[in-house]
């Protein structure tokens, strides 16, 4: 019920952006022509600032040829899809598939968004509803690391997580450092760093990720109504029962808003996993790119690259297109009560 | 009596137990995953800890304190690192987020004033085009742009050649965007050259930045009450006294958060710093945090690093400070 009509009312910007009901217009007074023209070409010139990358990078990946581009074409004169078959073929010049670095990226956004959503909505549930003495210090405690950008962060990560190997002694004889090393101190071969797996991205990823969906949560279940709890309550219900019978239910669309903008987020991660991977099979898409760039790029086609940018802004595109009304909601409702 | 009062004092220990049970799952993650490597950050900051380490860390028998040393180190530019000054870093970290700021919010004000002008044809195709590089990843958005501003091949280089070309002149341009050094405008921000590079990533920013400013800002526009303009045009105000006299004011107390958070938004913008400049030329674009990341990256001083990211994450409380100030006392205007 209550999500139907949140559905419904049209609070969130850009569907007022898209749907604004221009009341004045009905008053009949309408523009005198000269101002008319002189709008749109204000109008159509913004459009055309807009659209210059976007064409650019589409006619681009469109191209089939494989030297730089000399002048400028913004529409497309052939449409090939070579530049992208490449790409999904063999999309760097190390033995990885597309689909490897499509499964690491989709793991590491989806698993970490699902992994924060888990941990987070009790934490938000219980900053939200109950009143107990340390709240307030222990909601300072979990929005403090908000202050440190990951960048901030992955530096003792990447150092604790290091220290966590599993070697093989020899003699069939596996050690899982730091609990136990090796017998008499021999070297033995390094199996497993946790520091450079896509685990260990994963667990630095969430430590960023968990305070912004505590947050987040936290903003929107402070919007429910307590008289439904109350009810309950009164029903007999006790508070383990309201949480999972009543407040979940009623924040699913908050939790996907949440997870999707961490899948987001998290898609696009880049910091954490060029500092931390070193294993061209574990590389995401995002890492990829960035190789198909700048001065150590010089034989990459640019067609490919550009193929390579369509592919990786498509996904995110989509989720925000088909979820905008709830994102741009969920962030205005998590920001403006957090 | 005496059990009603036991079940009573159960509900009771319940109910005081029952929020850290909420809270335990977060807090036992969190714990391990976060404010143990922020306490750990800490001792190491004040460590010579480096690649030699790695393997025992804190119990490896070559780590030295040593003391505040990095950190005066870092702030008195000591590091022997080419082209660093920290202040000089984060003077220009402070310039470009106000400067993205200050540019976007106008422009987005602007224009959703102007989608806003009644009869005006096709606002609806306006508005759903505008918003699309709202949609597209900054990292996607930052590789775009560096290749635009490729010195030989890039699109904005053979715009210009177009664009002069009508105007007469034949030659075509090669001006180089990402890697001239001297700055166009000399002295224009004491202390902190701003190279080309810099007006560069201002114009891929421009165009990331403005339509989301400018979609809160319709969200705003759209609450002020026609009759305020019906009343204002009766009384003789022309339409630039009615944008300032009534759109300014009131779209105040929505466009000071988004600014804000712009603001921050822009003041940590890693991604597209590192992926358009990665802090060139000469670190002419060195946000803090890029500088921290390349510390870690490539120099692999973890406790020079360390240290780095705790002087981070003070200039962060003081901008989180200031901010919520401002946020705060917007709020109160805007109830008021």
């Amino acid at each position: 019920m209550i999500s139907n009509s949140m559905a419904s009312n049209n609070k969130n910007p850009i569907v007022r952006f898209l749907n604004m009901n221009t009341s004045r217009q009905t008053s009949g007074r309408s523009l005198p022509l000269w101002k008319q023209l002189l709008l749109q070409v204000v109008c159509i010139l913004i459009l055309c600032s807009v659209m210059f990358p976007i064409l650019y990078i589409v006619t681009l990946s469109l191209s089939s040829k494989t030297t730089r581009p000399s002048s400028l074409e913004l529409f497309p004169k052939e449409i090939s899809f070579i530049a992208y078959k490449q790409v999904l073929d063999h999309p760097t010049g190390n033995p990885v598939s597309f689909i490897e670095l499509l499964r690491n990226s989709i793991t590491l956004s989806v698993g970490v968004g699902l992994v924060a959503l888990f941990i987070a909505v009790t934490a938000a549930y219980a900053f939200s509803r109950f009143k107990f003495r340390i709240r307030e210090t222990l909601m300072l405690l979990v929005f403090i690391p908000l202050l440190m950008p990951a960048v901030g962060l992955s530096t003792p990560l990447y150092l604790l997580l290091n220290n966590f190997r599993i070697m093989d002694c020899g003699k069939h004889i596996t050690a899982i450092v730091p609990f136990f090393t090796c017998a008499g101190g021999a070297k033995g071969q390094l199996l497993f760093n946790l520091r450079d797996s896509l685990l260990g991205v994963g667990i630095a990823i969430t430590a960023s990720a968990l305070p912004f969906a505590v947050w987040n949560l936290k903003g929107y279940l402070d919007t429910i109504p307590k008289e439904l709890e109350e009810a309950a309550a009164i029903d007999g219900a006790d508070a383990n029962q309201t949480f999972w019978q009543i407040v979940l239910p009623l924040a699913a669309p908050q939790l996907a808003v949440t997870f999707f903008l961490g899948f987001i987020g998290h898609w696009q991660e880049f910091v954490i996993s060029w500092l931390f991977l070193s294993q061209p099979k574990d590389y995401t898409l995002a890492m990829t790119l960035y190789n198909m760039t700048g001065q150590y790029a010089n034989s990459i086609p640019w067609n490919r690259f550009a193929a390579m940018a369509v592919i990786v802004a498509l996904p995110v595109a989509v989720v925000y297109i088909a979820l905008q009304k709830q994102i741009v909601g969920g962030l205005t409702t998590g920001g403006v009560k957090g | 009596m005496s059990v009603e009062t036991g079940i009573s004092r159960a509900t009771q220990l319940q109910r005081t137990i029952l929020p850290y049970l909420y809270l335990l799952p977060a807090f036992l993650i969190m714990g391990v995953i976060t404010f143990y490597p922020l306490i750990y950050q800490f001792i190491i900051s004040f460590t010579n800890f480096e690649t030699k380490d790695l393997l025992l860390g804190l119990s490896s028998p070559k780590l030295e304190f040593v003391g505040f040393k990095n950190y005066f180190d870092i702030l008195t530019a000591t590091l022997p690192v080419e082209n660093f000054n920290f202040f000089r870093v984060l003077e220009f970290n402070f310039w470009w987020a106000v400067s993205n700021v200050a540019l976007h919010v106008p422009a987005g004000v602007l224009i959703a004033t102007l989608l806003n002008t009644e009869g005006l044809w096709g606002k609806r195709i306006y508005r759903a085009l505008y918003i699309l590089p709202v949609v597209v990843p900054p990292i996607v958005v930052a590789t775009v742009w560096r290749n635009i501003f490729d010195e030989q091949y890039g699109a904005m280089n053979q715009l210009l050649t177009v664009i002069t070309n009508i105007l007469g002149h034949a030659d075509p341009i090669h001006i180089r965007w990402l890697n001239e050094y001297t700055p166009p405008i000399p002295g224009f921000l004491p202390g902190a050259p701003l190279t080309l590079a810099y007006y560069a990533m201002m114009i891929a920013n421009f165009w990331l930045g403005w339509p989301f400013m400018s979609v809160v800002a319709t969200g705003a526009l759209q609450s002020i009450p026609k009759d305020l303009y019906e009343a204002a045009s009766i009384d003789g105000a022309t339409g630039t006294q009615q944008f300032w006299n009534i759109t300014v004011p009131l779209l105040r107390p929505a466009m000071i958060p988004a600014a804000v958070y712009g603001f921050t938004l822009s003041f940590n913008l890693f991604s597209f710093v590192f992926f358009m400049t990665g802090g060139g030329p000469a670190r002419s674009t060195e946000l803090l945090v890029t500088f921290a990341y390349n510390l870690v990256r490539n120099l692999r001083w973890f406790g020079v690093a360390a240290a780095f990211a705790v002087i981070i994450f003070i200039v962060s409380l003081i901008v989180f400070l200031i901010t919520n100030r401002i946020t705060r006392a917007t709020q109160s205007y805007s109830e008021a």
